[in-house]
């Protein structure tokens, strides 16, 4: 059994048993939804079938239907991709390095939040998918022999290198949680009594037991997958960066994209977690679970990030500057100054000031400027991305093809609507899954559980 | 006279089974297995179970990704057919190599994690369809329970009952 020191706070509060802690993470599997459930998902549902026509209307049309234009060839599409990648980066940053790390605070959140980052990689390998314009012809990103008709995809291209890393991202993570999963999925199979939940928990468990044996190897599985997923969340977004960062463009061609982008990932998906975290404690009351403390060591990791991405920023403005390349120069000016100055000012304000105002303990240990904050970075980081692209390609190097990028209905439909699948499958995920870690929970009450705490508390004193 | 009835002792505490299976297989008695609701820190060397050789098999997976991944992208850039991307060199496999580490790497970790996750699936026998075989379905939720075939055991039914009631064990069912 692990020792804590007494000053650590609690990570579970109340006096709860290893049966309560089962009973209340079950309760919103086994019971009826709520109402505030069924209005969420009304919406989110309405918002998703609106996206779905638009990307259908989409499909069948053309690329067109978008704002696009010769100038500026990729504008929201490829901004979004970039959000959602981000999006999806904190859940194995949480369950994978934070494990690696043994931060127990990790164990309330890790299962949402790996939740989110499988659905928020699904909603981003959405955009490529639609970019495409044929999506009939996808396969051809894969490998296929020469003799199919094409040549051996680009190995050299970063585009390529992308699909890989997207791919192996997804079904990593997927089978990193579904492996967490199966254990709690059998505690649902034993505690349920309808018919057909029973069957269907059953099926999702593959028959878990949980003997000795099982438990070693999901141990050591758990373990190995962590140590596997860390270097793949870091140089998942390394490659989405190097999409940029190997091009010519001036204000994509630097070689800080990629830890700047992987700490902007960070910083949006833990700001998304926030979003998440903060509607779901409350509404499936697991207060005593997911804790202030939980929400404070995700600002705190915030206020990291967000001062990493600051100085990112800083950086690369001054050189360029420094570097004397006067399109570089050109294009970071016309960044801050041109058409495009309040997006610019919008991802300065919403990225590198605001996430400063958590150096106060009392602002971020506030869940509802918590929640204000985390929607004011998941808009900045989204201009972020808008800005990267937008700005950097709507200036080309012939004065005589400047353009402006205007969204049609169909971009913002399009992406309304991978927002509304998104909440969809999170709120198809927190009414049936088990939204905590039930078994790993277990492991922590009696270091870090309040009744525990004060119990060993008690002892030293007296 | 052949007994095959087997003794399941439940107990309601992690802590609890931990002192009682030490006590138990300090006597000698062999505990078959052990049924818990999260893995019980400290119970493996205590009821003879092996650390698991997972880690191994996922580091020879991740080396035929690496190996896999390397031998394809030179045959598909370098022997089948030659790119000539800005007029780079790429005649040799060393050439092109910086451009073939994300893919490396990527392949790398896929086959690993997939074919780890496998061997666990299939080691563990877990599978979809698979009938759960704990004895008692609270074991997945706060019990913990141990299991002792006396067949295996020198010792005698009684003593071994009169043990597990005296460490603890809250129930002791024999079927």
């Amino acid at each position: 059994m692990q020792q804590e020191a007494a000053i650590r706070e609690p990570l579970i509060l109340g006096e709860k048993t290893y049966g309560q802690i089962t009973d209340d993470v079950l309760k919103p599997v086994v019971g009826k939804a709520n109402r505030s459930w069924w209005i969420a998902f009304g919406i989110a549902a309405i918002m998703a079938l609106w996206g779905i026509g638009c990307i259908l209307y989409l499909l069948g049309t053309g690329v067109g239907t978008w704002g696009l234009n010769k100038t500026v060839g990729w504008a929201w599409d490829i901004t979004n991709f970039v959000w959602w990648v981000g999006i999806g980066h904190a859940g194995t940053l949480i369950s994978a390095v934070l494990l690696l790390f043994r931060q127990k605070w990790r164990m309330a959140i890790n299962r949402s939040a790996e939740a989110m980052t499988i659905f928020a990689v699904m909603m981003a390998a959405v955009w490529p998918g639609i970019h495409m314009g044929r999506i009939w012809l996808a396969y051809f990103v894969f490998p296929l022999p020469n003799t199919f008709g094409s040549l051996w995809v680009n190995f050299n291209s970063p585009l390529l290198w992308d699909v890989f890393a997207i791919s192996t991202y997804f079904s990593v993570s997927l089978v990193f949680w579904y492996i967490g999963l199966i254990p709690d999925f059998a505690t649902i199979r034993d505690k349920v009594t309808q018919t057909v939940p029973k069957k269907v928990y059953s099926l999702l468990s593959f028959g878990w037991t949980g003997n000795a044996k099982a438990w070693n190897r999901f141990e050591e599985i758990s373990l190995v997958l962590a140590g596997l997923a860390t270097p793949l969340v870091f140089s998942v977004h390394s490659i989405v960066s190097m999409d940029f960062a190997t091009s010519v463009i001036p204000g994509w061609h630097t070689t800080i994209f990629p830890p700047y982008f992987v700490s902007g990932a960070v910083f949006s998906g833990f700001a998304m977690v926030q979003t998440l975290l903060i509607i779901m404690r409350k509404v499936m009351n697991l207060e005593n679970y997911i804790t202030i403390k939980h929400i404070e060591y995700m600002n705190i990791v915030i206020i990291v990030t967000g001062s990493i991405v600051g100085v990112a920023y800083l950086t690369e403005l001054f050189i360029s500057w420094y570097s004397g390349v006067e399109y570089e120069a050109y294009a970071f000016l016309n960044r801050a100054t041109g058409p495009y100055w309040w997006s610019y000012w919008a991802m300065m304000t919403c990225n590198v000031i605001s996430p400063q105002v958590f150096w106060f303990k009392k602002l971020r240990t506030n869940i509802i400027f918590t929640f204000f904050m985390s929607i004011i970075v998941n808009i900045g980081m989204w201009f972020e991305r808008f800005v990267i692209i937008v700005t950097s390609l709507h200036r080309d190097y012939l004065p005589s093809s400047w353009t402006m990028f205007h969204p049609t209905y169909i971009d913002i439909g399009c992406f309304i609507g991978t927002i509304g699948i998104f909440f969809v499958l999170f709120l198809l995920f927190a009414r049936f899954f088990p939204v905590l870690p039930l078994n790993e929970l277990k492991t922590i009450l009696r270091s870090s559980g309040e009744q525990y705490k004060k119990n060993t508390e008690d002892a030293t004193q007296h | 006279m052949a007994d095959d009835k087997i003794i399941y002792a439940t107990f309601d505490d992690d802590m609890v089974l931990l002192e009682s299976a030490k006590k138990l297989t300090g006597k000698g008695v062999y505990i078959r297995d052990v049924f818990s609701p999260f893995p019980i820190h400290g119970i493996d060397p205590v009821i003879g179970i092996k650390h698991t050789r997972l880690a191994i098999a996922g580091f020879i997976y991740g080396l035929i990704g690496l190996a896999l991944a390397v031998l394809g992208m030179y045959y598909f850039m370098i022997v089948d057919w030659p790119m000539n991307i800005g007029g780079k060199p790429n005649d040799f496999l060393i050439q092109n190599l910086p451009a073939f580490v994300p893919i490396s790497f990527e392949f790398t970790v896929l086959l690993a994690a997939h074919g780890m996750a496998l061997t666990y699936f299939l080691r563990n026998w877990t599978l979809p369809g698979v009938k759960a075989r704990n004895p008692y379905p609270y074991t997945t939720d706060d019990k913990f329970v141990m299991e002792i075939h006396p067949s295996e055991n020198q010792i005698s039914k009684d003593e071994l009952m009169k043990d597990l009631k005296s460490t603890g064990s809250v129930a002791i069912e024999e079927r």
